[in-house]
């Protein structure tokens, strides 16, 4: 037998909200595998599991603009400038 | 030309950086200001006044290395400098981020997306889907869509900008952002959570890619459109 809580079934609005904390591998063992079973059978929450993964894959391509060259360049001359 | 500080521990930066190593310095400064500038930015109210918040933070990173001992990690320590001057306000009218009025704000997907918690059959089930994608993953930042995400990204409160920007952009493990930012591993899972659902929400609006269920929902089926979700006996 095992806990009421491993045999109530994750509803959908549940994988949306914690969608975060699966990708982290933050959840809990047992709600883990409740998790693990709900994508196992539900297409519409893979895809959405599944789009949360490539927002976040995604982003790591996105870098920013460098500091200004001028700034840069006072920086560097300010740390040579500490004759460390 | 600056080294490259893949692979190099914080403590032989340290050592480096303490030595008068001028590559390693510029390797420092050009490897974390586009993220510091971004972060920065949460702050302050311009990309230029963003741009001074770092170069000081630079300035006080290097003049301060000699305290450095290594308690938490670099990044997190330049973090930390860099929000303390941004927040030190005068002329430049620093903005204190909130990083805690998390309640206020609801489910993170709109609680209209799927059926009620109370539904005889298929309870918090979808009923307006995730439908697919037409780009494929890697062209996401490559056409339109990069626009969107840019967008998206600057229109977050301060704190979930921050927190996505280290975390996703910048690559910060979650401990790295949490220390860095003294909130606990809870608090910077819900912002980069809520962060996230907005940035997906955003592509999925520019796609319009979203799938009805309901004309499925509405033919006598046993199973739900998805074959899940059945309430359990």
């Amino acid at each position: 037998m095992s806990a009421p809580s491993d045999t109530r079934e994750t509803a959908c609005r549940d994988i949306a909200e914690h969608a975060t904390g699966y990708l982290d591998g933050a959840l809990p063992p047992s709600e883990n595998r409740r998790f693990r079973i709900h994508l196992s059978r539900c297409p519409f929450c893979t895809a959405y599991v599944e789009q949360m993964r490539t927002v976040s894959s995604a982003l790591g391509g996105l870098s920013g603009e460098p500091l200004a060259p001028a700034r840069r360049a006072e920086l560097v001359a300010a740390f040579r400038g500490l004759g460390l | 030309m600056p080294v490259p500080l893949a692979g190099r521990s914080d403590a032989d930066i340290v050592t480096a950086l303490r030595a008068g190593d001028e590559r390693t310095f510029a390797a420092l400064v050009d490897g974390y200001s586009p993220t510091l500038i971004r972060v920065a930015m949460a702050y302050v109210p311009s990309r230029a006044v963003a741009e001074e918040v770092v170069q000081e933070t630079w300035l006080a990173v290097m003049r301060g290395l000699d305290g450095f001992e290594g308690r938490s990690s670099l990044k997190t320590w330049v973090i930390r400098i860099l929000t303390n001057l941004a927040l030190r306000g005068g002329a430049r009218e620093g903005r204190s981020v909130p990083f805690s009025s998390l309640e206020a704000e609801g489910p993170s997907v709109e609680a209209d997306r799927f059926l009620p918690a109370g539904h005889d059959r298929w309870p918090g089930h979808w009923v307006l889907a995730p439908a697919a994608w037409p780009t494929p993953d890697e062209g996401l930042l490559a056409g339109e869509t990069r626009a969107v995400i840019v967008e998206a990204i600057d229109a977050l409160p301060a704190a979930q900008r921050i927190v996505i920007t280290l975390r996703d952009i910048g690559g910060w493990p979650s401990e790295d952002v949490s220390d860095a930012l003294g909130i606990s591993a809870g608090n910077q899972r819900v912002l980069l959570h809520r962060a996230r659902t907005k940035v997906r929400a955003a592509i999925e609006r520019y796609h319009g890619a979203v799938q009805d269920l309901r004309p499925l929902m509405d033919r006598v089926t046993p199973e739900p459109p998805g074959g899940t979700a059945r309430k359990s006996r």
